[in-house]
C-alpha cells in the first residue's frame, strides 16, 4: 500500500458536509474492532464454533463466499468523503485484489479478504470513521437514503440526519440484534423516491403536515426476496418527537411475533402479510401506548448537533445556467451526451449533480478499481467539495459540481474510463455478484449484464430507448432488485443448467409495483436476444414521451408476452 | 449447568424442580410455568419461588404472580433467538424486581445485550462453559464503555453523556 | 459395496483465509486435481469423517461432498457448475482465483 499521510490528506479547513465522529463514536467503533479481533482469535482457538461465530461475523459484514471471505463495508446513507474513498482504495490494494464492488444497499464489498486480516482492515476503516457494523446478520442493517440527499430540488428535508440518528440508535441494539431475520430501513425526504423505500422492512418518508410540522410517513413490510411485497403505511404522520418510540414499538412487535420456524417466512413483510396491516398497526400502537415514550422522545439538541454536520458546502453565487457549459457542449458532442444523460438538476443555481456510471459497456456492474476510486476521490476534491455518494443503482454521485467545471470533470473521468454516459439507460444495469462470487447464488448474473450491455453498446440507440431499468439477481434473495426492474431477470437452476426468468413492469419508486413473469425461463445465451426483442417491441409501440414502463402499463403485459411466444413459435433464436 | 453473575461463575442458590418432584417447604426452587399457579397456592412463605418460562410467554401471565416471584428464568431455545430479550424488557417494564435469568446456549458475546435488557444472570450448559470460560464472560461485560441506546440497563448512554456535556 | 455412478470429492473452505480446499491423500489441498476420490459410500463416509474431524479442529468450515467426473488425465472435475466455479474462480475475472495461478497469472 502506498503510504499516505491521512492527516495531511485531510484538509482541516474543508467544510463538513457529512457526519464526523465525536469522541464517543470514535471510541465505540474502536471497541467494535477490538471485540471483533477477539472474536476472530476465539474462533481460531475453538472457543467459538463456526455456528456460534457466524452471526457475529455477519453482524460485522464478514461472509464466507464461493472463493473466499467477503467483507461488506458500510457506507451509511451512501455518503463518503474523498479521504474515505482513498482509504477504500488503499485497503483494496493492501488486503484485497485491487478493486471493490459497490452494492444496491450503498455499501462496498471486498471479495478476497482473509479472516485473519479482517481486524486490521477494520482498524484501517476506523481510522477514517468507517466500519462494517451490521452490514449483514439478523439485525438492523445499514440505513440507506436518497443518494441526492441535500442537493435535490424536490426535497422537503435532507434525510441523512435522520438516517445517521437511526444508525446510532440501531448500532449494537441490546434488544434488536437477534431478530427473526434481517431488517432494512431506508429514508427519503424528497417528492420522488430514489431510495426504494416501499420495498424496505421500514421505509421512512419525511413529510410536512397541514400545520407545517415535520414528521414521517412510516411504511412497513415491503421487501423483495422470495415473496416480494410493496410496503404498507403503518403510521401516516409520526411526529419527529415520537419517531424513535414508534420504531422501537415496531421492532418489539416484530422481534416477539415474527416467524422463526422458517427463514423464508421470517421477514416482517410476512408477518404483515399474514396478520394484515390493521392488526400490525394495532399491535404497534398498543406497544407504543404502553412504553415509556419519554425515554425515546426526540432530542432537538442532539438532532441539531447531527444535522449541523450536513450543512451545505460554501456554494458560490452563480447564474442558473453556464455559458462555459453551453460552449463546451457545442464543441464536444460526447460531452454533450454525458451532460444530457448523467447530469441532474441541483437545487443551487449554477451547480449540478453528476452521476458517474460504474457500468462501462461489458464491465462488471458496480465494480471500481482502486485507481478509479482514487480518481473519484481526486475529482470530488477538485470539483465537488470532497464529497461522494453511492447510489443504490451501484453508481457514484458527485453531488456538488459547478456547471462551469463539468467539462474539466468529464475529461478527467473519461481518461479513467469513468465517463460512460448511460445513467438510467438500458446498460445501467443493476446486478448482484451472482454465482461468480456468492455462495447463495443459483446462477450467474454478471455475465448476463455484460452480454446485454454489449448488445446495446450503440449509445445513440440507448438514448433513443430512453430510461429503462434492467435489474438482475442470481438467486431468489433478490439482491439485484429484479422484482422492481422495468425488466427484471432472475437466475435460477433448471435441470443442472443456469436458467433466467424474466419479469416486466417492476418499479421501485412511490408508484412501486412488482414485476410480472413473462414466460418460461430462457438460457443465458437467449437472454440478450429476448431483451432486445422486448425493447424493439416497446420502441415500435411507444407513443411520444413514453418510457418502457409507461408503454408496458398502457398496452399491458399480455402484449409483451405475445412477443416472447411469437418468437418462440417462429423457431427464431429463442 | 454453569451460572454467570456479574461476570463470574457462581454457585446456583436455586434448584430447578422437576415436575414430578414434590414442592418443598423451604429453600429456593424454580418450577415450570404450568406448575406455577399450584405452587403459588401451596408453597409457604419459607420457600422462595421462581419460574422458568418459554420465551413466547405473555408477560401478563406472570404479572399477577409477580410480587411472590423472586426469579424468572427465560429459556433461549437457540442463542440466535432474541425473543427472550424483548420478554425481559417487558417484565422489567411491568415492575418485576426479582432475579431475571437467561437460560440456554447463550454465548459470551451476548452478555451485554442480556444485561442491557434487564437480565441479572445467565445459565449455560457445562460444555459451553468449558469453551467459554469465566474470563471470556467477564471480558464481554467490559468491551464497550457506553452504548448508543437510551433506556436500557448496564452501560451508560452516549446520548445522555452528550447531553450532559452540552449542558456543562 | 456398490460403486457410485459419479465419484465424489470432499470440498471445504480453509478457516483462516477462506480459500477453497479439497481433501487429499494427506491433508487439505488447494488444487482439486490432488483431491482424494471416493468411489463408493464407504469411501465417501471416510472422507466425511476426516472433514468432521477437521471442523472440530478449527481448520476448515463449510465441508461437503461434491459429485465429480474423472477426466482422461485421471483428475476429478465437479459435475455441477457451482463447484466448477469454485475450482477455478470467477468466470468474469479470469485473472483472479485458482484459474489465475493455474495459467501462470498473478498469484
Amino acid at each position: 500500500m502506498t503510504a499516505i499521510d491521512l492527516r495531511a490528506a485531510q484538509r482541516p479547513n474543508a467544510p463538513t458536509t457529512t457526519y464526523r465522529y465525536d469522541d464517543y463514536d470514535a471510541a465505540f467503533v474502536r471497541e467494535r474492532v477490538a471485540e471483533f479481533r477477539e472474536q476472530v482469535r476465539r474462533r481460531l482457538s475453538g472457543a467459538l464454533t463456526e455456528e456460534e461465530f457466524r452471526p457475529f461475523r455477519l453482524m460485522n459484514g464478514l461472509y464466507l463466499q464461493l472463493h473466499a471471505y467477503m467483507l461488506r463495508v458500510a457506507i451509511p446513507y451512501g455518503t463518503l468523503t474523498a479521504r474515505q474513498m482513498r482509504r477504500l482504495a488503499d485497503i483494496a490494494d493492501k488486503w484485497d485484489k485491487g478493486y471493490g464492488h459497490f452494492t444496491t444497499r450503498q455499501n462496498l464489498q471486498y471479495n478476497w479478504p482473509k479472516l485473519v486480516d479482517t481486524p486490521d482492515i477494520l482498524e484501517a476503516l476506523a481510522d477514517v470513521e468507517m466500519h462494517a457494523i451490521q452490514t449483514s446478520g439478523n439485525c438492523i442493517r445499514n440505513v440507506t437514503a436518497d443518494h441526492f440527499a441535500g442537493v435535490a430540488p424536490d426535497e422537503i428535508e435532507d434525510p441523512r440526519p435522520t438516517a445517521e440518528f437511526l444508525r446510532q440508535w440501531s448500532s449494537l441494539h441490546p434488544e434488536f440484534s437477534f431478530l427473526p431475520r434481517k431488517f432494512k430501513i431506508a429514508v427519503t425526504g424528497a417528492e420522488h423516491d430514489r431510495a426504494a423505500i416501499l420495498v424496505h422492512d421500514i421505509g421512512l418518508r419525511i413529510v410536512r403536515n397541514a400545520e407545517g410540522e415535520i414528521g414521517y410517513q412510516v411504511v412497513v413490510g415491503g421487501g423483495l426476496g422470495r415473496s416480494p411485497f410493496v410496503g404498507k403505511v403503518v403510521g401516516d404522520f409520526v411526529p419527529r418527537h415520537y419517531l424513535l418510540a414508534f420504531l422501537e414499538a415496531i421492532l418489539r412487535v416484530y422481534n416477539r411475533f415474527g416467524r422463526r420456524d422458517n427463514k423464508y417466512k421470517a421477514r416482517i413483510k410476512i408477518l404483515v402479510h399474514e396478520k394484515g396491516i390493521d392488526e400490525i398497526r394495532a399491535a404497534v400502537e398498543a406497544e407504543f401506548a404502553a412504553m415509556d415514550r419519554s425515554v425515546f422522545a426526540h432530542d432537538p439538541d442532539e438532532f441539531e448537533r447531527i444535522a449541523a454536520y450536513f450543512a451545505p458546502p460554501p456554494y458560490e453565487t452563480l447564474p442558473p445556467t453556464s455559458d462555459v457549459l453551453r460552449a463546451a457542449k457545442l464543441d464536444a458532442p460526447a460531452f454533450a451526451n454525458f451532460v444530457d444523460v448523467n447530469v441532474s438538476a441541483h437545487k443551487i443555481p449554477g451547480y449540478a449533480i453528476v452521476t458517474v456510471s460504474l457500468k462501462p459497456i461489458g464491465g462488471v456492474p458496480g465494480d471500481a478499481t482502486s485507481d478509479q476510486m482514487r480518481v473519484l476521490a481526486d475529482a470530488s476534491e477538485r470539483f465537488g467539495f470532497g464529497e461522494l455518494r453511492v447510489s443504490h443503482e451501484q453508481n457514484i454521485i458527485l453531488p456538488h459540481v459547478k456547471q462551469d467545471d463539468l467539462f474539466a470533470l468529464w475529461r478527467l473521468l473519461d481518461a479513467a474510463g469513468l465517463a460512460t454516459a448511460n445513467a438510467g439507460l438500458v446498460s445501467d444495469i443493476i446486478s448482484c455478484p451472482g454465482m461468480d462470487y456468492c455462495s447463495l447464488a443459483t446462477a450467474r448474473s454478471i455475465p448476463i449484464a455484460q452480454a446485454i450491455s454489449k448488445r446495446f453498446s450503440d449509445m445513440s440507440r440507448q438514448r433513443r430507448i430512453g430510461k429503462l431499468g434492467i435489474k438482475i439477481s442470481g438467486c431468489i434473495n433478490a439482491c439485484g432488485h429484479h422484482h422492481v426492474g422495468a425488466i427484471g431477470i432472475l437466475g435460477l437452476e433448471k435441470k443442472g443448467q443456469e436458467s433466467y426468468q424474466i419479469t416486466l413492469g417492476g418499479d421501485p419508486t412511490f408508484s412501486a409495483s412488482i414485476g410480472e413473469i413473462l414466460g418460461p425461463g430462457v438460457t443465458a445465451e437467449q437472454t440478450p436476444d429476448v431483451i432486445e426483442h422486448l425493447v424493439d417491441f416497446y420502441l415500435a409501440e411507444r407513443v411520444e414521451g413514453e418510457t418502457f414502463i409507461d408503454t408496458w402499463r398502457r398496452i399491458g403485459h399480455a402484449r409483451f408476452k405475445d412477443v416472447l411466444r411469437r418468437e418462440g413459435e417462429d423457431g427464431a433464436d429463442i | 449447568m454453569a451460572l454467570i453473575s456479574n461476570g463470574r461463575f457462581v454457585e446456583d442458590a436455586w434448584r430447578r424442580l422437576a415436575d414430578e418432584e414434590a414442592l418443598p417447604k423451604a429453600g429456593k426452587v424454580i418450577v415450570s410455568l404450568p406448575r406455577l399457579q399450584h405452587a403459588l397456592e401451596v408453597v409457604g412463605p419459607e420457600a422462595a419461588l421462581g419460574v422458568i418460562v418459554p420465551n413466547t410467554t405473555e408477560p401478563s401471565a406472570l404479572i399477577e404472580a409477580s410480587p411472590r416471584l423472586e426469579l424468572v428464568s427465560i429459556s433461549f431455545p437457540a442463542f440466535s433467538d432474541g425473543r427472550g430479550f424483548s420478554l425481559a424488557r417487558l417484565l422489567r417494564r411491568a415492575g418485576f424486581k426479582g432475579e431475571l435469568r437467561a437460560s440456554g446456549r447463550l454465548v459470551a458475546d451476548q452478555y451485554s445485550h442480556a444485561v442491557g435488557c434487564g437480565f441479572d444472570t445467565i445459565e449455560i450448559p457445562d460444555d459451553l462453559a468449558e469453551r467459554q470460560n469465566e474470563e471470556q464472560w467477564r471480558a464481554a461485560l467490559n468491551v464497550y464503555a457506553m452504548s448508543y441506546q437510551r433506556g436500557y440497563s448496564g452501560r451508560g448512554s452516549i446520548l445522555e453523556a452528550r447531553r450532559s456535556a452540552a449542558r456543562s | 459395496m456398490a460403486q457410485f455412478k459419479h465419484p465424489q470429492i470432499l470440498i471445504a473452505s480453509n478457516l483462516t483465509d477462506g480459500e477453497v480446499v479439497f481433501l487429499g491423500p494427506s491433508g487439505w489441498e488447494r488444487d482439486h486435481r490432488r483431491a482424494r476420490v471416493a468411489q463408493n459410500a464407504e469411501e465417501a463416509a471416510a472422507l466425511e469423517a476426516s472433514g468432521k474431524r477437521d471442523i472440530s479442529a478449527n481448520r476448515v468450515v463449510d465441508v461437503y461432498l461434491a459429485d465429480v467426473e474423472i477426466g482422461g488425465d485421471g483428475a476429478p472435475t465437479p459435475m455441477h457448475y457451482r463447484e466448477r466455479m469454485r475450482v477455478k474462480g470467477p468466470s468474469v475475472r479470469l485473472d483472479l482465483g485458482k484459474q489465475a495461478a493455474a495459467s501462470g497469472g498473478a498469484p
